[in-house]
């Protein structure tokens, strides 16, 4: 991962340091908790932070593409919640069967992506209005069909929360460890190898230089935020197989982890600039920050948050730091 | 000759308030270059944005290769064989230089984009077209230069009928020109049909072969560049005689006052901008900066302003030593700053004609003491006559305005604060025969009445015939200073600037 299939010299680049450095503070970490707790470096814990936060993994994935584009998509979370609804709504009270369910659900995601990508591009909102607008519209739909949470009983759902592929002999991953690495693989994949992925960092880097190149402007950002869309939706079917219960109260903040992932990760809010793999390492971050302190025990689950501001502050000032040296010519 | 490749038949464009093209017809033929001139505000742009698609036309149709299209966008125009080159370089600057030229079209195979191939078809264009500069580094780290150059591999690799470069040359040093004229040159030869916008009449007539004059929106006229003199063609696009450029050339060279100069920097120089330098400058004088593209002149006129910060030497403005730590230091002692690029760094689109010219003065006064509304009418109405913009209309947006007539508005804002020294970065930039010509007459003017200005231009006629003293600066290091500026030529400054003293 270091010059994205350009055969070359390697050159470290503001967009490669910051993620190095994501990953220097990831690997610190890690080892810190080793050190202080034996139980800290096994395999298993590495696989239970991608267990625990696979919603958040792919759904930080999504945000990428729109942040890249130099958007933002404050709707995620809600756009999960209404996924995991909808899935325990139609599967326990009207009883459709799975096939229909998920890609339904899968297609109401990209269905609220294309709706507020639609908005944003062609009435010229402000992404941070218009998403906002839709996050509170997904969430009002949650209570619409439950203001209560409800338990999904259906065999699927209970099944796959109990499913575990071996890996190794003390190891073992679920299901939605291999999804989140699939969706990664795939995204990196678009980013890097099609012309849609190169487009969503042409448009971050200047939109307008875009258009004139000939690029699909309008249908590239719609798109993106269907990939946001279409995330969110998988993510909130994510984490209704690993709580196997959907409530309109589910994943509230979630969009603010995700978009601290991501710039975490290194991408820049401005767009243009920052890799898929960042996403990852900043959700690996986030997820080994928990772990420290479950480990730790007596602290409150809120230093995680306080960890994370720290962190965020941290990283915008780096990016500040590398970016600066560019910005006067 | 063969038929024209793209034919304009009373195309008509208006805007709110603007009348930017009427009824013009316009023929572009295989295998020439095309200048296309005219004031700023005479349709230029217009007429390109139409031809690529951006605006469309109200009335009339535009033909290529004989037949009636409809561009409906840039996209569409590339397709059709139409690529642009804008003055503004339109590329990606966070993407590589490789990947600005085949963006959107690279090649790829089973859907997946070949990386390997797009550098080595890239590295092959780039030494075709003499351009030096790694394929894999991002575009924003290279200099403007080299940003134009990849513009126009792009742009001429989409196997390009017509090619229009919009002020392609304004951003680039004489050596890089003379590059940009060969590929020109190449591509004619090879049937490529090209429009070409300059402001400098000198590569107009070195590189053209035919020419089309607009003026107000309208057809002036087509001619052959060989048949037609600077004169006339001048008189074409103002509508005027020369005689505003002749007055000129009378400077009254008493006007110079020998008082306590106005600003006097002893030593000052900021490390990796500009190397340390002294420099005086009297009221009445004007001083000219002349040197290359990136030789410091933008860097010496910002510390003179504090718009960075020098670390060494001193600043003395009216006598008294001043620290400049922020331009509005500077504005309190009565220096006023023209930044060189007028769109990002100093007008304000969005804000009216008038609330742009009063900015400055109200910023001075502080935000407590706001002008009275008449006094205000009374300022922009007196300076908008001064300085002839047009629309004659305060309340206009300034994004309205073309080139040259924002150039004025940003003078104005600072004639309006009556300052002491005025320092004008590269303010004919971009800018017609016409304004240019007015802009000159006003420094001269300005400097009789007593003001000093620190005049900074890459054209080395316009630094000679208003500066009373040029300093000549190259490798961002002041190397020589010529007091008596009736003796010099263009030349003679060049020769100064190719064998100057290195360090």
């Amino acid at each position: 991962m270091t010059t994205l299939g350009l055969k070359g010299p390697v050159r470290i680049r503001r967009e490669h340091a910051a993620v190095l450095v994501t990953f220097g503070l990831l690997v610190a970490m890690f080892a810190a908790g080793s050190i202080v707790y034996p139980a800290f470096g096994s395999a298993q814990v590495v696989v239970d932070l991608f267990i625990d936060n696979g919603f958040l993994l792919v759904i930080a994935i999504g945000m990428t593409f729109v942040i890249l584009t130099g958007g933002i998509d404050l709707s995620v979370g809600a756009v999960a919640a209404l996924s995991g609804m909808l899935c325990a709504f139609l599967l326990g009270q009207w009883h459709w069967p799975v096939a229909v369910v998920l890609p339904l659900v899968l297609l109401v995601g990209v269905g609220f992506g294309f709706g507020m990508g639609y908005v944003i591009h062609h009435f010229e909102i402000q992404p941070f209005i218009a998403t906002l607008a839709g996050m509170f519209l997904a969430r009002g739909l949650c209570f619409v069909i439950s203001v209560d949470q409800i338990s999904i009983t259906h065999p699927f759902f209970t099944e796959w929360a109990q499913t575990r592929i071996p890996l190794g002999e003390e190891t073992n991953v679920t299901p939605t460890v291999l999804i989140g690495l699939v969706v990664f693989a795939a995204a990196f994949w678009t980013l890097h190898y099609t012309r849609f992925g190169r487009a969503v960092y042409a448009i971050g880097g200047n939109d307008q230089s875009a258009l004139l190149m000939g690029l699909p402007v309008a249908r590239t950002r719609i798109r993106a935020y269907m990939v946001s869309g279409l995330c969110s939706a998988l993510g909130g079917i994510l984490f209704a197989f690993y709580t196997i219960s959907a409530s309109g109260l589910h994943e509230v903040g979630t969009e603010l982890d995700a978009i601290a992932a991501v710039v975490i990760g290194g991408t820049l809010l401005t767009g243009g600039s920052g890799y898929v793999v960042g996403t990852v390492l900043g959700v690996m971050l986030l997820g080994t920050i928990q772990t420290i302190l479950r480990f730790q025990g007596t602290l409150s689950s809120w230093w995680t948050r306080i960890a994370i501001g720290v962190l965020l502050l941290l990283f915008i000032l780096l990016q500040r730091l590398l970016g600066s040296s560019r910005t006067r010519r | 000759m063969p038929g024209a490749v793209l034919e304009m038949i009373g195309v008509s464009k208006g805007f709110p308030g603007v009348r930017a093209l009427a009824d013009v017809d316009f023929r572009l033929f295989p295998g020439e270059i095309h200048a296309l001139m005219g004031e700023n505000g005479a349709g230029k742009s217009t007429l390109i944005k139409v031809l690529t698609g951006v605006h469309s036309a109200d009335a009339g149709e535009v033909r290529l290769g004989g037949e009636r299209v409809t561009v409906t966008g840039p996209q569409h125009a590339q397709s059709l064989g139409i690529s642009t080159v804008y003055q503004e370089v339109n590329l990606c600057p966070n993407l590589t230089v490789a990947e600005n030229v085949f963006i959107g079209r690279e090649p790829s195979k089973a859907g997946a984009i070949r990386w390997r191939e797009i550098r080595r078809r890239a590295a092959e264009l780039l030494t075709r077209f003499g351009v030096d500069v790694d394929p894999g580094a991002r575009l924003g780290t290279c200099s403007l230069a080299i940003q134009q150059l990849v513009a126009i591999v792009r742009a001429v690799d989409i196997s390009a009928k017509v090619l229009i470069l919009d002020e392609p040359t304004s951003s680039l040093d004489r050596d890089e020109v003379e590059q940009l004229f060969t590929v020109m040159r190449r591509l004619r030869d090879d049937g490529v049909a090209i429009l070409f916008v300059s402001h400098f009449l000198d590569q107009v007539y070195e590189v053209s072969d035919r020419m089309t004059v607009l003026r107000n929106g309208a057809l002036v006229g087509e001619y052959e560049t060989a048949r037609l003199s600077r004169i006339d063609l001048v008189g074409h696009m103002t509508g005027r005689t020369l005689s505003t450029l002749e007055q000129l050339h009378v400077r009254d060279e008493t006007a110079r006052v020998q008082a306590e100069p106005v600003l006097k920097a002893d030593g000052v120089g900021r490390r990796g901008a500009i190397a340390p330098f002294d420099l005086e400058i009297h009221p009445g004088e004007v001083v000219g900066l002349a040197g290359l593209l990136g030789s410091g002149r933008t860097e010496a006129a910002r510390l003179m302003f504090g718009a960075d910060l020098a670390d060494s030497g001193t600043v003395a403005l009216g006598g008294a030593s001043v620290p400049l730590r922020s331009p509005n230091a500077a504005i309190q002692h009565g220096v006023a700053f023209c930044p060189e690029n007028r769109k990002s760094e100093g007008l304000i689109e969005d804000l009216t004609v008038g609330e742009n010219i009063v900015l400055a003065l109200q910023a001075a006064n502080g935000w407590l003491r706001p002008l009275s509304q008449a006094r205000r009418q009374e300022l922009v109405g007196r300076y908008m006559t001064a300085l002839r913009i047009t629309p004659a209309d305060p309340d206009m947006p300034a994004r309205n305005l073309s080139g040259g007539n924002q150039q004025k508005v940003l003078l104005a804002r600072w004639l309006i604060t009556q300052p002491k020294l005025l320092i004008l970065d590269e303010p004919t930039r971009g800018i017609d025969v016409g304004a240019k010509a007015e802009i000159q007459k006003l420094v001269v003017s300005l400097a009789e009445d007593g003001v000093a200005v620190l005049f900074v231009s890459a054209e080395l006629e316009e630094v000679l015939r208003i500066s009373h003293k040029i300093e000549i600066l190259r490798d961002r290091r002041l190397i020589a200073e010529i007091g008596d500026t009736g003796s010099v030529t263009p030349e003679g400054i060049l020769e100064i600037i190719a064998n100057g003293t290195t360090s």
